[in-house]
Protein backbone atom coordinates (compact mmCIF):
# COMPACT_ATOMS: atom_id res chain seq x y z
CA UNK A 1 0.00 0.00 0.00
CA UNK A 2 1.53 3.01 -0.87
CA UNK A 3 2.43 5.73 2.03
CA UNK A 4 0.13 9.16 2.12
CA UNK A 5 1.33 11.76 1.08
CA UNK A 6 4.46 9.54 0.20
CA UNK A 7 7.05 12.68 0.00
CA UNK A 8 5.95 14.35 3.17
CA UNK A 9 5.74 11.40 5.13
CA UNK A 10 9.32 10.49 4.11
CA UNK A 11 10.66 13.90 5.47
CA UNK A 12 9.04 13.73 8.60
CA UNK A 13 9.07 10.34 9.69
CA UNK A 14 11.60 9.79 12.59
CA UNK A 15 14.51 6.94 11.95
CA UNK A 16 14.15 5.96 15.60
CA UNK A 17 10.89 5.21 15.23
CA UNK A 18 11.30 3.35 11.81
CA UNK A 19 13.97 1.02 13.59
CA UNK A 20 11.54 0.27 16.44
CA UNK A 21 8.91 -0.42 13.90
CA UNK A 22 11.18 -2.94 11.49
CA UNK A 23 11.27 -4.82 14.98
CA UNK A 24 8.17 -5.75 15.65
CA UNK A 25 5.76 -7.54 13.63
CA UNK A 26 2.98 -5.32 11.69
CA UNK A 27 0.02 -6.12 11.97
CA UNK A 28 -1.48 -5.07 8.40
CA UNK A 29 -3.73 -6.99 6.83
CA UNK A 30 -1.36 -9.56 5.21
CA UNK A 31 -0.61 -10.67 9.00
CA UNK A 32 -2.43 -13.41 10.38
CA UNK A 33 -1.52 -12.80 13.71
CA UNK A 34 -4.05 -10.55 15.31
CA UNK A 35 -3.74 -9.65 18.49
CA UNK A 36 -6.88 -9.94 20.91
CA UNK A 37 -8.58 -6.36 21.37
CA UNK A 38 -7.10 -6.39 24.40
CA UNK A 39 -3.73 -5.95 23.80
CA UNK A 40 -1.71 -3.02 23.29
CA UNK A 41 1.33 -2.88 20.89
CA UNK A 42 4.23 -1.06 22.85
CA UNK A 43 4.88 0.98 19.99
CA UNK A 44 1.43 2.45 19.64
CA UNK A 45 1.97 5.69 21.75
CA UNK A 46 4.97 6.17 19.58
CA UNK A 47 3.33 5.96 16.24
CA UNK A 48 0.53 7.84 18.06
CA UNK A 49 3.28 10.67 18.97
CA UNK A 50 4.90 10.65 15.51
CA UNK A 51 1.69 10.82 13.73
CA UNK A 52 0.44 13.46 16.22
CA UNK A 53 3.81 15.45 14.79
CA UNK A 54 2.63 15.49 11.01
CA UNK A 55 3.89 12.06 10.21
CA UNK A 56 1.63 10.75 7.50
CA UNK A 57 3.08 6.73 7.40
CA UNK A 58 2.95 6.81 11.42
CA UNK A 59 -0.92 7.35 11.17
CA UNK A 60 -1.32 5.04 8.57
CA UNK A 61 0.28 2.39 10.25
CA UNK A 62 -2.61 2.94 13.06
CA UNK A 63 -4.76 2.83 10.41
CA UNK A 64 -3.66 -0.73 8.75
CA UNK A 65 -3.36 -1.74 12.27
CA UNK A 66 -7.17 -1.01 13.51
CA UNK A 67 -8.76 -0.73 10.17
CA UNK A 68 -10.51 -4.15 10.46
CA UNK A 69 -11.43 -4.13 13.87
CA UNK A 70 -13.00 -0.47 13.18
CA UNK A 71 -15.28 -1.78 10.38
CA UNK A 72 -15.96 -4.79 11.99
CA UNK A 73 -17.75 -2.75 15.25
CA UNK A 74 -19.15 -0.22 12.74
CA UNK A 75 -20.79 -3.09 10.40
CA UNK A 76 -22.36 -4.93 13.91
CA UNK A 77 -23.42 -1.43 15.27
CA UNK A 78 -25.39 -0.15 11.71
CA UNK A 79 -26.22 -3.66 10.45
CA UNK A 80 -25.78 -1.78 7.08
CA UNK A 81 -22.67 -1.65 4.06
CA UNK A 82 -22.92 2.10 3.07
CA UNK A 83 -23.57 3.59 6.73
CA UNK A 84 -20.66 0.95 7.92
CA UNK A 85 -17.95 1.84 5.33
CA UNK A 86 -19.03 6.01 5.55
CA UNK A 87 -18.70 5.87 9.79
CA UNK A 88 -15.36 4.60 9.64
CA UNK A 89 -14.17 6.40 6.87
CA UNK A 90 -15.32 9.50 8.73
CA UNK A 91 -13.97 8.10 12.22
CA UNK A 92 -10.67 7.88 10.89
CA UNK A 93 -10.98 11.16 9.31
CA UNK A 94 -11.86 12.44 12.59
CA UNK A 95 -9.17 11.12 14.57
CA UNK A 96 -6.42 12.44 12.12
CA UNK A 97 -7.79 16.09 12.49
CA UNK A 98 -8.40 15.78 16.23
CA UNK A 99 -5.15 13.82 17.57
CA UNK A 100 -3.93 16.83 18.86
CA UNK A 101 -7.05 16.71 21.50
CA UNK A 102 -6.13 12.72 22.72
CA UNK A 103 -4.94 12.66 25.75
CA UNK A 104 -2.13 10.20 26.13
CA UNK A 105 -3.35 8.87 29.15
CA UNK A 106 -5.72 6.33 27.63
CA UNK A 107 -5.01 4.20 24.63
CA UNK A 108 -5.10 4.84 21.10
CA UNK A 109 -7.60 2.32 20.19
CA UNK A 110 -10.30 3.25 23.11
CA UNK A 111 -10.40 6.74 21.94
CA UNK A 112 -10.27 5.73 18.02
CA UNK A 113 -13.58 3.19 18.94
CA UNK A 114 -15.42 5.46 20.97
CA UNK A 115 -15.25 8.02 17.76
CA UNK A 116 -16.43 5.22 15.52
CA UNK A 117 -19.06 3.60 17.79
CA UNK A 118 -20.30 7.46 17.78
CA UNK A 119 -20.07 7.75 14.18
CA UNK A 120 -22.04 4.36 13.77
CA UNK A 121 -24.62 5.16 16.26
CA UNK A 122 -25.18 8.67 14.72
CA UNK A 123 -26.09 6.56 11.68
CA UNK A 124 -28.26 3.91 12.96
CA UNK A 125 -30.35 6.72 15.53
CA UNK A 126 -30.82 8.15 11.89
CA UNK A 127 -31.93 5.30 9.84
CA UNK A 128 -33.89 3.79 12.94
CA UNK A 129 -34.61 6.61 15.15
CA UNK A 130 -37.07 4.16 17.61
CA UNK A 131 -34.54 1.68 18.43
CA UNK A 132 -32.37 3.36 19.95
CA UNK A 133 -32.66 5.11 23.38
CA UNK A 134 -30.21 6.78 25.75
CA UNK A 135 -32.95 5.57 28.54
CA UNK A 136 -32.76 2.52 30.75
CA UNK A 137 -35.26 -0.03 28.65
CA UNK A 138 -38.48 -0.75 30.93
CA UNK A 139 -38.17 -4.08 31.08
CA UNK A 140 -39.89 -6.51 33.92
CA UNK A 141 -38.00 -9.18 36.52
CA UNK A 142 -39.23 -11.54 34.23
CA UNK A 143 -38.03 -10.52 30.81
CA UNK A 144 -34.18 -11.50 32.11
CA UNK A 145 -35.49 -14.55 34.37
CA UNK A 146 -34.03 -17.45 32.08
CA UNK A 147 -36.95 -19.30 30.26
CA UNK A 148 -34.87 -22.36 29.90
CA UNK A 149 -32.23 -23.67 31.31
CA UNK A 150 -30.90 -26.91 29.96
CA UNK A 151 -27.20 -28.36 29.20
CA UNK A 152 -26.08 -27.98 26.08
CA UNK A 153 -23.93 -31.23 25.96
CA UNK A 154 -20.88 -31.58 24.06
CA UNK A 155 -19.39 -28.38 23.71
CA UNK A 156 -21.10 -26.67 20.91
CA UNK A 157 -17.55 -25.74 19.62
CA UNK A 158 -16.81 -29.57 18.98
CA UNK A 159 -20.54 -30.13 17.27
CA UNK A 160 -20.57 -27.50 14.99
CA UNK A 161 -18.38 -26.44 12.20
CA UNK A 162 -16.78 -23.04 12.37
CA UNK A 163 -18.60 -21.45 9.35
CA UNK A 164 -21.85 -23.10 10.78
CA UNK A 165 -21.03 -21.91 14.42
CA UNK A 166 -20.46 -18.08 12.77
CA UNK A 167 -23.55 -17.64 11.28
CA UNK A 168 -25.49 -19.17 14.04
CA UNK A 169 -23.47 -16.61 16.61
CA UNK A 170 -24.42 -13.49 13.28
CA UNK A 171 -27.71 -14.63 13.79
CA UNK A 172 -28.39 -14.41 17.38
CA UNK A 173 -26.26 -11.06 17.54
CA UNK A 174 -28.62 -9.17 14.94
CA UNK A 175 -32.08 -10.45 16.86
CA UNK A 176 -30.79 -8.22 19.97
CA UNK A 177 -32.13 -5.04 20.28
CA UNK A 178 -29.59 -2.00 19.37
CA UNK A 179 -29.89 -0.72 22.86
CA UNK A 180 -28.12 -4.38 24.19
CA UNK A 181 -26.08 -5.06 21.00
CA UNK A 182 -23.76 -2.17 20.92
CA UNK A 183 -23.13 -2.73 24.75
CA UNK A 184 -22.05 -5.92 24.12
CA UNK A 185 -20.23 -5.54 21.55
CA UNK A 186 -18.20 -2.71 22.95
CA UNK A 187 -17.82 -4.47 26.51
CA UNK A 188 -17.32 -8.14 25.41
CA UNK A 189 -16.01 -8.14 21.65
CA UNK A 190 -14.23 -5.15 21.63
CA UNK A 191 -13.20 -5.18 25.25
CA UNK A 192 -13.72 -1.45 26.19
CA UNK A 193 -14.17 -1.32 30.07
CA UNK A 194 -17.63 -0.02 31.83
CA UNK A 195 -16.72 3.71 31.37
CA UNK A 196 -15.33 3.81 28.37
CA UNK A 197 -18.71 2.31 27.08
CA UNK A 198 -20.48 4.42 28.97
CA UNK A 199 -18.89 7.02 27.57
CA UNK A 200 -19.36 6.14 23.88
CA UNK A 201 -22.60 5.42 24.18
CA UNK A 202 -24.01 8.18 26.31
CA UNK A 203 -25.04 6.49 29.11
CA UNK A 204 -24.18 6.08 32.78
CA UNK A 205 -22.13 3.02 33.99
CA UNK A 206 -25.16 1.41 35.74
CA UNK A 207 -26.77 1.13 32.57
CA UNK A 208 -24.14 -0.28 30.67
CA UNK A 209 -23.79 -2.93 33.07
CA UNK A 210 -27.98 -3.72 33.19
CA UNK A 211 -27.84 -3.40 29.39
CA UNK A 212 -24.91 -5.88 29.32
CA UNK A 213 -27.05 -8.31 31.94
CA UNK A 214 -29.75 -8.64 30.06
CA UNK A 215 -27.50 -8.84 26.23
CA UNK A 216 -25.75 -11.44 28.09
CA UNK A 217 -28.34 -13.23 29.08
CA UNK A 218 -30.86 -12.56 25.90
CA UNK A 219 -28.15 -13.94 23.70
CA UNK A 220 -27.44 -17.40 26.18
CA UNK A 221 -31.28 -18.00 25.69
CA UNK A 222 -31.09 -17.45 21.82
CA UNK A 223 -28.37 -20.09 21.21
CA UNK A 224 -29.77 -22.94 23.98
CA UNK A 225 -32.75 -22.52 21.75
CA UNK A 226 -30.51 -22.49 18.47
CA UNK A 227 -28.07 -25.02 19.79
CA UNK A 228 -30.86 -27.29 20.79
CA UNK A 229 -32.42 -27.09 17.62
CA UNK A 230 -29.61 -27.11 15.38
CA UNK A 231 -28.02 -30.27 17.84
CA UNK A 232 -31.18 -32.51 17.04
CA UNK A 233 -30.79 -32.46 13.36
CA UNK B 1 -29.12 -15.95 48.54
CA UNK B 2 -31.46 -17.38 46.18
CA UNK B 3 -31.79 -18.18 41.89
CA UNK B 4 -33.23 -14.57 41.37
CA UNK B 5 -30.27 -12.84 43.06
CA UNK B 6 -27.73 -15.00 40.98
CA UNK B 7 -29.09 -14.29 37.71
CA UNK B 8 -28.87 -10.84 38.25
CA UNK B 9 -25.09 -10.68 39.62
CA UNK B 10 -24.00 -13.17 37.16
CA UNK B 11 -22.57 -10.62 34.90
CA UNK B 12 -20.80 -9.28 37.35
CA UNK B 13 -19.55 -12.58 38.47
CA UNK B 14 -18.03 -13.44 35.67
CA UNK B 15 -16.45 -9.97 35.20
CA UNK B 16 -15.10 -10.59 38.74
CA UNK B 17 -16.19 -7.26 39.65
CA UNK B 18 -18.23 -8.31 43.25
CA UNK B 19 -17.41 -8.01 46.58
CA UNK B 20 -16.08 -11.15 48.19
CA UNK B 21 -18.66 -11.57 50.69
CA UNK B 22 -21.19 -12.30 47.41
CA UNK B 23 -18.87 -14.05 45.66
CA UNK B 24 -18.84 -16.68 48.51
CA UNK B 25 -22.50 -16.69 48.78
CA UNK B 26 -22.76 -16.86 44.90
CA UNK B 27 -21.13 -19.75 45.09
CA UNK B 28 -22.31 -21.60 48.01
CA UNK B 29 -25.47 -21.15 46.04
CA UNK B 30 -23.90 -22.55 43.16
CA UNK B 31 -22.72 -25.51 45.21
CA UNK B 32 -26.53 -26.87 45.32
CA UNK B 33 -28.12 -25.68 42.39
CA UNK B 34 -27.82 -27.26 39.03
CA UNK B 35 -29.78 -24.59 37.13
CA UNK B 36 -27.40 -21.78 37.78
CA UNK B 37 -24.15 -23.51 37.53
CA UNK B 38 -25.41 -24.36 34.01
CA UNK B 39 -26.13 -20.58 33.77
CA UNK B 40 -22.90 -19.51 35.08
CA UNK B 41 -21.21 -21.50 32.22
CA UNK B 42 -23.17 -20.90 29.57
CA UNK B 43 -23.23 -17.29 29.91
CA UNK B 44 -19.29 -17.57 30.14
CA UNK B 45 -19.28 -19.51 27.30
CA UNK B 46 -21.95 -16.86 25.18
CA UNK B 47 -18.93 -14.20 26.18
CA UNK B 48 -15.95 -15.95 25.22
CA UNK B 49 -18.25 -17.67 21.60
CA UNK B 50 -18.37 -13.94 20.31
CA UNK B 51 -14.92 -12.62 21.88
CA UNK B 52 -13.28 -15.36 19.52
CA UNK B 53 -15.32 -15.10 16.71
CA UNK B 54 -15.20 -12.58 13.36
CA UNK B 55 -18.44 -12.10 12.14
CA UNK B 56 -17.53 -9.17 9.91
CA UNK B 57 -15.69 -9.72 6.59
CA UNK B 58 -13.40 -6.78 5.49
CA UNK B 59 -13.71 -6.77 1.61
CA UNK B 60 -11.15 -5.65 -0.26
CA UNK B 61 -12.72 -3.00 -2.02
CA UNK B 62 -13.92 -1.44 1.13
CA UNK B 63 -10.33 -1.58 2.48
CA UNK B 64 -9.28 0.38 -0.78
CA UNK B 65 -11.85 3.14 -0.52
CA UNK B 66 -11.24 3.80 2.86
CA UNK B 67 -7.15 3.93 1.93
CA UNK B 68 -8.38 6.40 -1.45
CA UNK B 69 -10.47 8.90 0.78
CA UNK B 70 -7.44 9.19 3.48
CA UNK B 71 -5.20 9.41 1.31
CA UNK B 72 -7.15 12.45 -0.60
CA UNK B 73 -7.57 14.15 2.26
CA UNK B 74 -4.94 13.83 4.41
CA UNK B 75 -2.91 14.69 1.67
CA UNK B 76 -4.35 18.05 1.04
CA UNK B 77 -4.50 19.30 4.25
CA UNK B 78 -1.84 17.47 6.25
CA UNK B 79 -3.16 18.36 10.09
Amino acid sequence: MALYCATLALHSIQPGLLAHLAKAPTLSTSNPHRLPSNVVREDEHLLVAAAKAGDAAAFEELVNRYEKKIFRLTMNITRNNEDAEDAMQDAFMKAYSHLDRFQEDSRFYTWLVRIAANEALMRLRKRRPNQFSLDEPIESEDDFIPQQIEDWGPSPEQRFAQTEMRDILRGVIEELPPDFRIVFLLRDVEGLSTQDTAEAVGISEAAVKSRLLRARLKLRQKLNTRFRQDGKR
Amino acid sequence: MNCASVIRRVSSYIDGDLEATIVEEIELHLKTCRDCTILVQQTRLTVRLYYDSDLVDYPVEVQARLHETLRRKICKDPN
